[in-house]
C-alpha cells in the first residue's frame, strides 16, 4: 500500500495484467510515442498525458502498438482481436474522438455476443479521457458515458478515485465484455494509498462512501469527490447525506440507490454529462418509477446547462456542476414543504 | 512567375505576422496566462500564405488544431484572434471557442479544428456549394500527414473525385503526428494515394513562398476551372512541439536548430527579393517592425479585454435549460 496518483494506479493496473496475461495488448495513438521519430527515442510520450509511460519499454513493440490517427480503424481491429482471442486495451484519448468510429463501437463490439446467439466473446477495453475543467473546449471537454450507457452489450465504468481506478480497470481487462473505461483528465493527478498488488472491484456494485438520514447524493465520476466535500460541510448543519458513487453507470446498482432514497426520502443527482438522457434522468426515472412512495421531496439533478463545453475559463466553471450547487440542491430539498390537499 | 509587388508585400507581412504571433504565444504560455492547448505553427508560414494569396474572401477553407497561420494567412484579424486565445468576450469566437476553434465565416475561414481530419468532409461540402451556387468558388482544406490517414480525409478524396468538385486538399506534412513518425504512421505515398483517387498531384517546399505561390497558383486554377479536386502537397518543418508543453524527446536535438538555419521561409524570401532588387531591405525592416508593435498591442489588449458573461454561457445554442 503506498499513495499513488489516478496517472499511477491505472499504469500499474495495465502492467500487473500485462504481465499476468499475454493475451493482453495496448493499442493507441502515441500511447508509447517515438515511432518514425528522428532521435530513435522510444516510449516518447506513454500517452499524451503519461498514463502508459514505461509499458512499450517493458512490453515490446509487439504489446504496446502505436496507431495511426485512425480510430475507426484501430478501435474496430481491437474489437476483431478481442473477439478472436487476444484482450486489447485500446485507448482513444479524449471520448470526443468516439465522433470517428462509435460504428465500430456500438453496432460491433457491442453487438457481437448478442447478436451471434451467444456465441462470441469481446474482451476489449476502451480507455478515454472525459470531462471539463481543462480549457480544452467543446470538442475536448464532453463527458459521453450516457451515449455508451444507451448501447445494449457495453458496460461503462467511471471511477471516481486512484483506488477505485486501479481495482475497476483490472476487473475491466478481465471481463470479457466490451467495456467502456473513461478517466476523468483533470483527476490524473489526484493522490490516494492503493495496494501495491492486483485487485478487482466488481461492476454493478455502488460503493457508499458518506451514510445519512436525510439525503440521497447520487454522483458520477469526478463528481463523487464534489457530492462527498457538500456532504462533509452540509455536516456541519446538521444535514446528513448518504453519497452514493455507481462506480459503473452499465450495469447500474439500482437496488442501492433504491435502498438509500427508501431510508433517506430525498435524492439529489449529479452529473457532469450534459442534462437531456444523461444518467442524472436516468436515476430520477428509476427513483420516480420504483420508490415514489418514499419521496418527501421532489427529485433534484444538478448538471451543466445544455451547451457546449465553453472555452473561457470563467465560462467553464459556471458550466460545470460545483461544490455550492450541489449544497443549494441538497438544502432545496430539505426546506421543500409539501403542498397541503385543498 | 512574375509575382506583383503588392502580392510580395503582403506576402511577407502574411508570414511576419504568423511567425511573430506565434513567437509571441510561445512566450506568453510559458507564463502560465494562456488556457487549453495551443499548437504553434512557427517554421510553416510559407504554406498557409502561398496558398491562400490566391484565395479571396469568397474562397473557402478549413483548418486544423494548428490554424492560427491558415487564419492569419485567410485574413482574419489577429487582434480577435489573440483575444480569442486568451478566453476574452472580444475574442472572434467570444471566448467560447479558444485556440483551437477560431472561426470567422465571413473570411471564408471555417474554422480551425479540434478533430483531426475534421476538415476535409466539411471542405466537400463547401466545394459543392460554390459548384451549385456557381459561385466561382474553391474550398481548400489543410490537413497534416497525420491526418491524411483519417477514413475522413480518405473518404473526401474520393467524394471529391466522385463529384468533381471544386476542392484543394492540401497535406501539410511536417513529417509528425504528435510523437509519432510519418515515416511509421503513412503507408505508401500522398502521391499515390491522389493518383488513386484519379486527382492531379502537385508538390512543392513549404520553406519556400515561391515555390508554394507557383504550385498552388496551378493547382487551384485546376480547381477553379472545373476540372475536379487535386492535392497538394507541401514539405514542411514545425518548430516548436506538438503543443506548447511537448518536450520532444522524439527529434533528435539539433533537429529543430537546422530546420530554423536552413529552412526559414523568411529569411529565404528576404535573400530572394532584395538579391534579385524585387523589393528593398529596409521596407521589409518596417514590415517587420510594424508587425511586432501589431502583435504586441493585440496582446496587450487580449488581457486588457472583458471576460465572458454569465449570460454568454448560454448564449448561441438552440435551447437551454
Ligand atoms: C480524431 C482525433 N484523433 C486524435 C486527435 C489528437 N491529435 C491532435 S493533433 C494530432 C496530430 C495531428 O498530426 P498532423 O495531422 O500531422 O498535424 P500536425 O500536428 O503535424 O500539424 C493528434 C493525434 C484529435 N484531435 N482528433
Ligand atoms: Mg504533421
Amino acid at each position: 500500500m503506498s499513495k499513488k496518483s489516478f496517472r499511477q494506479a491505472i499504469n500499474e493496473a495495465l502492467r500487473q495484467e500485462m504481465r499476468r496475461d499475454p493475451r493482453v495488448i495496448l493499442m493507441g495513438e502515441d500511447v508509447a510515442g517515438g515511432q518514425g521519430g528522428s532521435s530513435g527515442v522510444t516510449d516518447a510520450w506513454g500517452g499524451v498525458l503519461g498514463v502508459t509511460k514505461g509499458l512499450y519499454t517493458e512490453f515490446g513493440p509487439e504489446r504496446v502498438l502505436d496507431t495511426p490517427i485512425t480510430e475507426a480503424s484501430y478501435i474496430g481491429a481491437a474489437a476483431g482481436a478481442a473477439a478472436t482471442g487476444l484482450r486489447p486495451v485500446a485507448e482513444l484519448m479524449f471520448v470526443d474522438f468516439v465522433g470517428c468510429c462509435l460504428d465500430q463501437i456500438m453496432n460491433q463490439a457491442a453487438k457481437f455476443r448478442y447478436m451471434f446467439g451467444g456465441k462470441a466473446r469481446t474482451p476489449l477495453v476502451i480507455r478515454a479521457m472525459y470531462g471539463a475543467g481543462f480549457n480544452a473546449a467543446a470538442q475536448h471537454s464532453q463527458a459521453l458515458y450516457p451515449i455508451f450507457t444507451h448501447i445494449p452489450g457495453l458496460k461503462v465504468v467511471v471511477p471516481s478515485s486512484p483506488y477505485e481506478a486501479k481495482g475497476l480497470l483490472i476487473e475491466a481487462i478481465r471481463d470479457d465484455d466490451p467495456v467502456i473505461f473513461l478517466e476523468n483528465k483533470v483527476m490524473y493527478d489526484d493522490e490516494e494509498e492503493v495496494p501495491d498488488e492486483a485487485y478487482t472491484i466488481p461492476f454493478g456494485e455502488a460503493n457508499l462512501t458518506r451514510e445519512g438520514d436525510d439525503v440521497t447524493l447520487v454522483a458520477f465520476g469526478r463528481m463523487v469527490g464534489f457530492a462527498n466535500e457538500a456532504a462533509d460541510r452540509l455536516a456541519k448543519d446538521g444535514i446528513s447525506c448518504t453519497v452514493i458513487d455507481p462506480r459503473t453507470t452499465s450495469p447500474l446498482d439500482s437496488a442501492t440507490i433504491l435502498d438509500c432514497v427508501a431510508d433517506t426520502g430525498r435524492l439529489v443527482i449529479v452529473d457532469e454529462a450534459s442534462p437531456r438522457c444523461n444518467m442524472a434522468t436516468d436515476v430520477a426515472a428509476l427513483v420516480a418509477e420504483e420508490a415514489f412512495d418514499a419521496l418527501k421531496a421532489p427529485i433534484r439533478r444538478v448538471t451543466p446547462p445544455h451547451t457546449p463545453v465553453p472555452f473561457a475559463t470563467v465560462l467553464e466553471k459556471l458550466y460545470l456542476p460545483d461544490v455550492g450547487r450541489i449544497e443549494a440542491a441538497v438544502r432545496s430539498v430539505m426546506g421543500y414543504k409539501a403542498r397541503q390537499e385543498a | 512567375m512574375q509575382i506583383a509587388r503588392d502580392i510580395l508585400l503582403n506576402s511577407y507581412r502574411s508570414m511576419r505576422t504568423i511567425r511573430e504571433f506565434e513567437e509571441r504565444l510561445h512566450t506568453e504560455f510559458a507564463t502560465g496566462e494562456i488556457p487549453g492547448f495551443v499548437h504553434l505553427y512557427c517554421g510553416e508560414e510559407a504554406s498557409a500564405v502561398g496558398v491562400c494569396a490566391h484565395l479571396g474572401d469568397s474562397d473557402t477553407i478549413a483548418s486544423t488544431h494548428r490554424g492560427h497561420g491558415h487564419c492569419i494567412a485567410k485574413g482574419v484579424e489577429v487582434e480577435g484572434m489573440m483575444a480569442e486565445i486568451y478566453g476574452r468576450s472580444t475574442g472572434v469566437c467570444r471566448g467560447k471557442g479558444g485556440s483551437m476553434h477560431i472561426a470567422d465565416l465571413a473570411r471564408g475561414m471555417l474554422g480551425a479544428n479540434g478533430i483531426v481530419g475534421g476538415g476535409p468532409p466539411l471542405i466537400c461540402g463547401a466545394a459543392l456549394s460554390h459548384k451549385l451556387l456557381k459561385t466561382d468558388g474553391v474550398a481548400v482544406a489543410f490537413y497534416g500527414d497525420g491526418a491524411s490517414n483519417e477514413g475522413t480525409t480518405l473518404e473526401s478524396l474520393n467524394l471529391a473525385s466522385v463529384w468533381k468538385l471544386p476542392a484543394v486538399f492540401v497535406c501539410e506534412d511536417n513529417g509528425y503526428g504528435e510523437a509519432t513518425g510519418a515515416s511509421y504512421a503513412c503507408a505508401g505515398t500522398q502521391k499515390d494515394r491522389a493518383a488513386g483517387f484519379g486527382m492531379p498531384y502537385f508538390e512543392c517546399d513549404g520553406s519556400d513562398f515561391f515555390s508554394v505561390y507557383d504550385t498552388a497558383g496551378e493547382a487551384i486554377t485546376h480547381a477553379r476551372s472545373g476540372k475536379g479536386p487535386v492535392m497538394l502537397h507541401v514539405h514542411l518543418s514545425r518548430w516548436y512541439g506538438h503543443f506548447e508543453g511537448d518536450a520532444m524527446s522524439y527529434r533528435a536535438s539539433d533537429e529543430v536548430a537546422q530546420q530554423r538555419m536552413k529552412h526559414d521561409c523568411l529569411s529565404a524570401f528576404r535573400a530572394r527579393t532584395t538579391g534579385a532588387g524585387l523589393l528593398d531591405g529596409a521596407t521589409l525592416d518596417t514590415i517587420d517592425s510594424d508587425t511586432r508593435s501589431r502583435i504586441d498591442d493585440a496582446v496587450q489588449a487580449a488581457k486588457a479585454a472583458p471576460l465572458p458573461q454569465q449570460e454568454d454561457l448560454t448564449r448561441d445554442v438552440y435551447v437551454s435549460y
